[in-house]
Order: C-alpha cells, then sequence, then structure tokens
C-alpha cells in the first residue's frame, strides 16, 4: 500500500533558508543544502524548496542550490517560486530538481501546465494553489477562492474549478495551500483539503496550519490528502520528521518507517 | 566503466548523480563503443514508451542493447526503462525490445486501494517491494522496503521473470529479470539509501563478471 508523505517545505530567500508567518516578515534561519541533507537523513519522503528571492537577477543563487541539494540527497525534490516559462522549468529541471511547481505564473497563463506537462511529463508539473476562504457566492460557488502573489491578490477564481481545471491541464499533483489555516499551528483546512482531494485523481499535498502530529493525521485521513508539508514545527525542532512518523504509524497511517 | 544509456529520455543526470556520490565510474552515452566497453549497463528512462522506443532505433540503440545482453553484459533498467525490455507496452501501443518476454499495462482507474478508495494514477510515492526470489541485487537489503514510485503503466513479464511485487490496486510486478538482466520499476536513485545500495550492488555484480 502507497505510503502517505511527509514534505518538509523550506522557504529559500537569495539562497539562505527563510521562515515567514502568513506571508509577512521573513527571519533567516540556515542553509537550505544543510538543512534538506538533515531532513534527508531524518527520513523525509521529498523535499520542496520554495524561492522567494523577489529580483529576477539573482535567481542563479537558486538554480546552485538546487544543483547542490542535488549532489547530496537522493529523494525527490521540487522547485517553486518564479517559475513562469518552460525554459524556467527546463532549467530548474536539469540543475536536478524531480518536479516544478508553479503557483500565480499558472493562474496568469494556464498553458504553461500543458506545456510543462508535454515537455517534461506530467509527474513533473505539480501546480500550487493558494485559497482563501471568502464564503460561498454566485461567483465563488465553492466558497474557497485562489489568491495570488503570495496570498495578497483575489483572483475572483473558485478553487475547486480550478483544481480540476489544472488536473485537466495536466498537472500531475496538487500542492494546496490554505491562506486562513497558514501559519496559524492550528491544523490544515480539513473541509477544503478533502473537497479537493475527493473532486481530482491526482494526489493533493495538503499544506498549511500543521502544528502538531496529530494534524498530519487528520490531512491524510479526514482531509484525505496524499501527502502534507510542514515548516515551522520541524524547522524550529518542536518536532523531528521521525517523531512525526511514529505517532502517524501508532495511528495506523501507512507511512515509511525505514530509510 | 557503467554506461547510462542516453536516448533523450528523462531522468539520465539523477541516475548519474547518485552513481557520482557512490564513486562509480559511469557516462551517459549513446556511442556504441562506449557501450561495449563498458562493464555494465543502465537503462533509465522517464516519459513515454513510444517516443522512447522511436528514440532507441533512431540510434539503432535498440540493436546494440540486444547485442550486448545477447553477449552476457549486465543490464539494470529503471522505470520506462523496465517497461520497454518487455515485449509490447499498452502506451501508445508500442512494439518494444523484447528483452524478456511480457508487456506493459495501464493502471485502471478502477482500482481500489485497501482502504476502498478509488486509486490514484499515477502511482507517485514510497510503496513496499515484497521480493520473492533471492538475487544478487537486493544483496544485504531487507525485504518489504519502500521505494519510490512514478508511473501509470506497469510491467507484467512472464511469470518465471517475476522477481518482486507490490500492491497498488492490484499486485503487480515491480522488480524483473533474470541473473544479470534485471529492471525495477521504481525509482533507485530517488529511493534513498536503499535505493542507492540497489546501485551500488548492481556495480559490483558487473565487476565480479
Amino acid at each position: 500500500m502507497l505510503c502517505k508523505r511527509i514534505i518538509p517545505c523550506l522557504d529559500v530567500r537569495d539562497g539562505k533558508l527563510t521562515k515567514g508567518v502568513k506571508f509577512k516578515g521573513n527571519v533567516d534561519i540556515g542553509d537550505p543544502v544543510e538543512s534538506a541533507k538533515k531532513y534527508y537523513e531524518e527520513g523525509a519522503d521529498e523535499i520542496v524548496f520554495y524561492d522567494i528571492t523577489a529580483s529576477h537577477e539573482r535567481r542563479g543563487i537558486m538554480i546552485k542550490v538546487v544543483e547542490e541539494v542535488a549532489k547530496n540527497i537522493f529523494i525527490p525534490f521540487s522547485v517553486g517560486g518564479g517559475i513562469a516559462s518552460v525554459e524556467d522549468m527546463r532549467e530548474v529541471l536539469l540543475a536536478g530538481a524531480e518536479k516544478i511547481s508553479v503557483n500565480s505564473a499558472a493562474v496568469k497563463n494556464p498553458k504553461i501546465i500543458t506545456e510543462g506537462a508535454e515537455r517534461f511529463g506530467s509527474q513533473c508539473i505539480v501546480v500550487g494553489m493558494d485559497v482563501l476562504w471568502v464564503g460561498v457566492s454566485k461567483n465563488i460557488p465553492s466558497g474557497y477562492e485562489i489568491v495570488i502573489h503570495g496570498g495578497r491578490k483575489k483572483t475572483g477564481i473558485d478553487a475547486l474549478w480550478w483544481a480540476k481545471e489544472v488536473e485537466r491541464l495536466g498537472a500531475g499533483e496538487i500542492c494546496l495551500n490554505s491562506i486562513d489555516a497558514d501559519g496559524t499551528k492550528e491544523g490544515y483546512e480539513l473541509k477544503l483539503t478533502r473537497l479537493i482531494s475527493e473532486n481530482v485523481n491526482i494526489p493533493v499535498i495538503a499544506s498549511g496550519g500543521a502544528g502538531n502530529p496529530q494534524h498530519m493525521v487528520d490531512a491524510v485521513t479526514i482531509g484525505k490528502a496524499s501527502a502534507a508539508l510542514i515548516a515551522s514545527i520541524v524547522h524550529f525542532g518542536e518536532y523531528t520528521i521521525r517523531e512525526i512518523k511514529e505517532y502517524m504509524n501508532e495511528k495506523g497511517v501507512r507511512v515509511r518507517m525505514k530509510w | 566503466m557503467i554506461a547510462i544509456i542516453d536516448y533523450k529520455a528523462g531522468n539520465l543526470t539523477s541516475v548519474k548523480r547518485s552513481l557520482d556520490f557512490l564513486n562509480i565510474k559511469n557516462e551517459i552515452t549513446d556511442d556504441e563503443k562506449k557501450i561495449q566497453k563498458s562493464i555494465g549497463i543502465i537503462f533509465p528512462g522517464v516519459g513515454a514508451a513510444g517516443s522512447a522506443m522511436e528514440n532507441l532505433r533512431e540510434k539503432n540503440l535498440d540493436e546494440i542493447l540486444k547485442q550486448e545482453v545477447m553477449n552476457g553484459k549486465p543490464l539494470l533498467g529503471i522505470c520506462l526503462g523496465c517497461q520497454i525490455i518487455l515485449d509490447y507496452s499498452e502506451e501508445n501501443n508500442t512494439k518494444c525490445l523484447g528483452l524478456i518476454p511480457g508487456e506493459c499495462r495501464r493502471f485502471d482507474s478502477f482500482l481500489k486501494d485497501e482502504k476502498g478508495e478509488y486509486i490514484k494514477i499515477p502511482h507517485m510515492g514510497w510503496n513496499q517491494v515484497n521480493i520473492k526470489k533471492e538475487n544478487p541485487l537486493f544483496h544485504d537489503i531487507k525485504n518489504n522496503l519502500d521505494f519510490y514510485f512514478v508511473h501509470s503503466y506497469y510491467p507484467k513479464p512472464a511469470e518465471d521473470f517475476v522477481i518482486g511485487t507490490t500492491n497498488y490496486g492490484v499486485e503487480f510486478c515491480s522488480v524483473l529479470g533474470r541473473q544479470g538482466l534485471w529492471a525495477v520499476q521504481f525509482h533507485p536513485e530517488k529511493s534513498g539509501r536503499f535505493g542507492l545500495k540497489i546501485l551500488e550492488n548492481f556495480y559490483k555484480y558487473c565487476v565480479r563478471c
């Protein structure tokens, strides 16, 4: 039986590991390559890097980070943030990433999903969705709206519709981030996670709100996600990945326990 | 030197990086002489069976590979490389290399997992490999460990060639082959320490040969 995946997410700015709360204010917390190695050895099933480098000129730094990571860890990892073209995707994949993640760029130009999938295969293309609860309305029937630019800009797009649409366009996976839950440590947005997971046939990664291992259990059972993204709770040493997985295993969730 | 076959399929560099990490001399190549000189061949690949076979034929690599295998050169197929060493693939209705009897089928989306949920396709993530026949590839590796998979089609070789299986809505063959000619559906280069161990075991077998 397929394991549920635990995926630490590393935000990288100008080549340094950073962590922000609700997309505001970031603090540098270390070296992304060293952290990736540590999580690899601790039993992470996959790693996500999110490049929040503001200036385009400094994106070369991220490619160096990706190359260095690829030489040292032998589990899949994905890179997102600032990827806006098939050429950007190619560069990151060649540097050694297994998958690339598109977010705002996919909303502005959905064709990029199909182009990427045709060129590199659907399994490479993760669509990141930042979602905000706005209440049910005629334009947003699910009540969940897609927001872009790190949660600052509303799009008028319904999240459920968008999830089905990105699957149709060729996405291989969805990384579903709740803006409401992000940084709260009160648990994933389970209603949203379940809604999306039940309505697409591609894997969904739950993101935003992890505060303790029970939250991960809930995300993959009640929320029906294939994987759970975590950040602060491992970056700041509250839990190790092994502790999280041991807990999940005890609760009857199948996770990879030997590595 | 281990030859990693270059046929424009994805994932070649990640196999190279893992061999580099293990200090195993290797080269990504489509050159006949270099392939002949190698002590073993790794045949990786991500992509579709149809275009992969086209690319192989274009470079005459299909004939070179068959010849090398006939001469007893050890070969390890990975993922797509595991599928197209069989006779046929349902993907793009493709006639394949036929190094091992069998065919490749698509996961049926009506299949359900042990918890009664419909399976998602592709089969992506870590899943258990149950080894049924002892073989050098899995030397010093415990049974029923998890390896990393990404695929929508699965190999179905003739029964004699099944070495290990995995459950995903259906019990499918995830390790197949015979002495010196093996293939794995998962990605050893992305499966952590135990995956690296498989690559190392393959190399050691090549050195002994």
